[in-house]
């Protein structure tokens, strides 16, 4: 019994960090309907600035995750502006930008992997603080795992406040409902979209430096599975719905680790895409999806 | 205060637009009528930006429109009321006027907008947290006519706002956009309902397959036999 709880709080764990990821697939979706498969790269972009910020900058944590945050943001709306945006403007067909992503994604692994960025090894990770572990009702709760929801909820708090309580986020769900008709209202479209863009990228960022620290090891190609099971969390919530990617995230996280708990560990990636067939096949729109379901 | 010079506006190898010119002058309605297809909508769309023309010039008040977003055209006070509303169907109807002010940010304008708005349609008020999707189509047009007046516009570009209405809610909405009018703001008025159009502007143009066919006083077009016979449905 004390095993299962156990499980529950890594599954929790491992889900918060897809729900970090998987909230930047599902609001980029939702603004312009692109499945942005470079996203689980910003992701590992992330975990190795704060990686940088840690070991060389010698940052606090909580400032190293901060930074990374803001380096991806401002590299995400680069992306943005330069591989979508002029694939926007000319209106070309969606499934267009979505070959572009996986071109950017392809750029930034290899990228990446240059000896004179990151280089293509492995790296330890470092562990900024200490590890306590604590009794928590017969559990077993360690300072990691504490940071890890403490953040991942301080996120999810400030973007819930952000998209339903701002201006900002208000022009968000217009724009991603009618662009045109927002252009109308005097929404600048392209600033939010470039925002949008930003938001995603600054959760990825702090999700990668959080995995990081849980999973301590990271290389170029980091980004590919946890990217890969973030989006079959979008879609199992519902792509473009903000509360479903996070609900989703820890579906998956959960599914994975009690599918490697109690069945076998090599089931644990080939899992999530299981789930991914069974919902496009019975349920596309998601769980909480309103509209027809994922389209490429 | 409006000044449009030979438009041409292409959708690819469809011509849409070919040499349009209309003025709309401060504190003037003027009516935009004309068959399915002849290029009223693109007309507006130009206007507000949405759409670049082939060639052509737009000016309004001696701001050349052309090399501006559709965003920045809104903030001059050029406020478009486009074709079936288009509300935000998936915000609630408070959250749509409030996009109508959206560049809009001292709290006391804002409240001052929205109850100028609730004396011209009080319906609305009573629908505020609910979402724009479930009202009626009446409602909707309310919807959107109030939207575009929490801009406070100098001009409104208004699309068929009596499609799909009952006659009853025409009488309203148009006695409502005389009433805009007569507060000072210049009005230019698309209508498949060339009579009921006819009788509340100053001036009309009369659109045939993306050319000016005939324009005038209102009053004057109303007797014109041509019109009588296509777009009045006499003689
Ligand atoms: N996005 C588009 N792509 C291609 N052709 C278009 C597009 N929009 C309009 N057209 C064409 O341009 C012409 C003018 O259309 P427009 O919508 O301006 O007409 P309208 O006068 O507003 O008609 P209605 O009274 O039916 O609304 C039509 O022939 C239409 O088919
Ligand atoms: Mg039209």
């Amino acid at each position: 019994m004390n095993y299962f709880f156990q499980q529950l709080l890594n599954g929790f764990q491992l889900g918060s960090v897809y729900a970090l990821i998987s909230l930047g697939y599902t609001m980029i979706y939702g603004i312009i309907r692109l499945i942005n498969f470079a996203h689980g790269d910003i992701f590992m972009l992330g975990a190795y600035f704060g990686f940088y910020a840690i070991t060389r900058f010698k940052f606090n944590f909580f400032i190293a995750i901060l930074f990374s945050m803001v380096l991806c943001m401002i590299i995400n709306v680069l992306i943005e502006k330069i591989a979508y945006a002029p694939l926007r403007k000319k209106n070309v067909p969606r499934i267009n930008l979505l070959i572009t992503a996986i071109g950017v994604s392809f750029f930034l692994e290899n990228f990446a992997s240059l000896k004179i960025i990151f280089g293509p090894d492995y790296l330890p990770y470092p562990r900024p603080f200490k590890i306590i572990t604590f009794d928590f009702l017969g559990l077993t709760l360690s300072s990691i795992q504490i940071i890890v929801f403490f953040i991942t909820l301080v996120l999810l708090l400030i973007l819930d406040y952000l998209i339903k309580r701002t201006k900002i986020g208000l022009a968000m769900r217009a724009v991603s409902y009618d662009k045109e008709t927002a252009l109308l209202m005097g929404i600048n479209v392209d600033n939010i979209i470039s925002l949008t863009f930003a938001l995603g990228a600054a959760l990825a960022g702090a999700g990668g430096v959080l995995y990081g620290i849980c999973y301590p090891q990271i290389h170029p190609f980091m980004g590919i599975m946890p990217g890969l099971k973030a989006f079959v969390a979008a879609v199992l919530g519902g792509i473009g719905v903000i509360s479903g990617a996070v609900l989703g995230s820890y579906i998956i996280g959960m599914i994975e680790v009690f599918t490697a708990a109690f069945i076998s560990s090599t089931f644990r990636d080939a899992i999530a895409f299981a789930i991914l067939i069974i919902v496009l096949l019975t349920r596309p729109q998601g769980l909480f999806g309103k509209e027809e379901g994922i389209k490429l | 205060m409006l000044t449009v010079e030979n438009l041409f506006v292409n959708y690819g190898m469809i011509k849409a637009l070919q040499g349009i010119s209309l003025v709309v002058k401060e504190k003037e309605i003027v009516a935009l009528i004309g068959n399915n297809g002849a290029g009223k909508t693109t007309t507006l769309k130009t206007i507000s930006g949405l759409i670049k023309p082939t060639s052509g010039r737009i000016y309004f008040q001696n701001i050349d429109l052309i090399k501006l977003n559709p965003y920045q055209i809104t903030k001059l006070g050029i406020i478009h009321i486009p074709e079936g509303r288009k509300p935000f169907a998936n915000l609630t109807v408070y959250e749509n006027l409030r996009l109508g002010a959206y560049f809009v940010n001292k709290k006391r304008e804002i409240e001052e907008r929205l109850s100028f708005v609730f004396q011209i349609f009080p319906r609305l008020k009573e629908r505020l947290k609910q979402p724009a999707g479930t009202l009626s189509g009446g409602e909707l047009q309310m919807l959107a006519i109030g939207r575009g007046l929490m801009a406070k516009p100098k001009l409104l570009l208004l699309d068929e706002p009596s499609m799909g209405l009952s006659p009853i809610l025409v009488e309203e909405i148009f006695s409502v956009i005389k009433n805009i009018n007569k507060e000072g703001t210049a009005i230019l008025l698309i209508e498949q309902n060339a009579a009921k159009a006819l009788s509340i502007a100053h001036r009309a143009y009369v659109l045939e397959t993306g050319k000016i066919m005939l324009e005038g006083k209102a009053e004057e077009l109303i007797n014109n036999e041509s019109v009588k016979k296509i777009y009045l449905g006499v003689g």
